[in-house]
């Protein structure tokens, strides 16, 4: 049903995201300071970094999940709120195990006392390839169906913004860059911020790339590759900036 | 060999086994009787028998619901009210210090020979080990689920009794489940304990009274039947948790699994 699909994924009126003095300390030691970032409207902004450099911590800062982080201002670029438009998407699948998965991908309108839209939940497990599991519990799912249905509750959640904080880091590589094709299909023209460590990842899946590294932690010159997300894994051209990106993150 | 052969042929070993001590010790009947006579004790007396363990089942389980509101209630006033939890958690940990049978004789006083007493007595002592576990339960929510729940919820009023509702009670539930089957398995203690210090009926009783008047065979009839009661409670609960709550992985050792 490609016009039911398309109606689906009329992302709701992009808005970006204006970071503003960010702060983190971890045990008395500054992790990053003053940091300023902004996420271009409908665009997927990816965020790779070494491990410890802060990135999740700066995802879940602006997801409204981080007590150790802090920012002088964080808005949407229309001055609204982020809290109540972001959507959250974990490295771990996080689904409850007592719900079937289409319980679990209504999830957030049950929390908000609604009633939870069963044929848009339906067609979004159909996208994902998971309709026949809909009435399965998760331990009867493999890890890529788990975080399939992950990104079909993330989807649901219909927010103009969706944070991802290496969300298919757990998969194998052959489910990871199919994931990562699904993801980018799906989530065309909503505002993304996906936090990996994967550079190729990055690469595939961003209109921009940005480095966070050193000590304290700055942003890097932003990378914009050339071609739409998602980017064949197999490009050449980028081979050679995962390769420029491994030498800069070495350093 | 499968479950239930295994377990007819170890029962029967064990009965062997205490015959064979009957025989090699050759000790009175009103000290060790065999296997026999306790058999024609059961059946002879079975009306009796029947009749008591009747009674001590009824306190088992009165005390087995009693105990399970009680525990569950707490744990929730507990996990709910932060005032509470300071104020009554180290109360309720030191009291858990103190040996329930010894309050015994304080409910037979207060609550008479009745069946009042032995239900406040299983209540108590299953009380602390269901408060106990679905405290635990409801504080060690997974943080990530709660963090993704805080996302969703954003903005949106009612959130903490949401968040109770649909994320931490359901999860703490297996806490409960395992609370619960060590309240079974406690529960039969407490009534027997209860008959012990002051009763008139149950099996408790019964024994008291078969020792009393050298019916040791009698005495072992009614323990016998006591065993059968705790152990089938004890499957019968455990079964019934497990079909409740089946995505939780088993705390006893799954036949499945090893065969």
């Amino acid at each position: 049903m490609p016009d039911q699909a398309s109606v689906d994924q009329a992302a709701p009126a992009a808005v970006g995201i204006e970071l503003r003095g960010g702060a983190l300390a971890y045990a008395g030691q500054e992790v990053f300071r003053d940091l300023d970032l902004q996420v271009t409207a409908g665009r997927t902004t990816c965020l790779l970094g070494p491990s410890g450099v802060g990135k999740t911590s700066l995802l879940r800062l602006i997801a409204g999940i981080s007590p150790e982080a802090s920012a002088a201002g964080l808005t949407a670029s229309d001055g609204g709120p982020i809290a109540g438009r972001a959507a959250y998407m974990d490295q771990r699948d996080l689904l409850l195990p007592w719900l079937r998965v289409l319980d679990n991908v209504t999830l957030g309108s049950r929390l908000r006392g609604q009633r939870p839209d069963l044929g848009r939940a339906r067609n979004l497990l159909e996208q994902v390839g998971l309709t026949d599991q809909a009435t399965a519990r998760p331990d009867a799912l493999s890890g890529g169906m788990r975080q399939r249905a992950a990104l079909a509750r993330t989807l649901m959640e219909d927010r103009p913004l969706v944070l991802m904080d290496e969300p298919f880091s757990s998969l194998d590589a052959l489910t990871r860059l199919r994931l990562q094709d699904l993801a980018a299909r799906l989530l065309a023209g909503r505002t993304v911020l996906l936090v990996t460590h994967d550079p190729l990842e990055a690469l595939r899946l961003g209109h921009r790339v940005l480095v966070l590294g050193g000590s304290p932690a700055r942003f890097g010159p932003p990378l914009e590759p050339s071609g739409d997300p998602p980017r064949p894994a197999d490009d050449p051209a980028l081979h050679g900036l995962v390769a420029n990106i491994l030498h800069d993150l070495a350093r | 060999m499968n479950t239930p052969i295994r377990a007819v042929l170890t029962l029967l070993l064990l009965l062997a086994g205490w015959q064979a001590v009957v025989w090699l010790s050759q000790a009175a009947p009103y000290i060790l009787p065999g296997p026999l006579l306790v058999a024609k004790s059961l059946v002879g007396h079975f009306g009796l028998i029947l009749r008591h363990a009747g009674i001590t089942v009824v306190e088992i389980l009165l005390g087995l619901v009693f105990g399970t509101l009680l525990g569950a209630g707490g744990a929730l006033a507990l996990s709910w009210f932060p005032a509470a939890r300071r104020w009554l958690l180290p109360l309720l940990v030191v009291a858990q210090a103190i040996p329930v049978f010894a309050l015994a004789p304080i409910l037979v006083l207060w609550l008479g020979y009745g069946l009042g007493s032995k239900v406040a007595m299983a209540t108590l002592i299953i009380f602390f080990p269901v408060t106990a576990s679905f405290l635990d339960g409801l504080r060690r929510t997974e943080p990530g689920w709660l963090d993704l729940a805080r996302t969703m919820t954003a903005g949106h009023g009612a959130a903490h009794w949401a968040e109770l509702r649909h994320i931490r009670l359901p999860a703490a539930l297996p806490a409960l489940a395992s609370g619960l089957r060590v309240a079974t398995a406690v529960a039969p203690i407490g009534a027997v304990v209860g008959e012990w210090v002051g009763s008139s009926a149950g099996l408790g009783y019964l024994m008291l009274h078969a020792n009393g008047r050298m019916q040791i065979d009698l005495m072992f009839a009614a323990l016998f039947v006591l065993a059968i009661i705790a152990v089938a409670l004890f499957f019968t609960v455990d079964r019934l948790l497990r079909r409740l709550l089946p995505w939780q992985p088993d705390s006893l050792p799954n036949e499945e699994g090893d065969r």
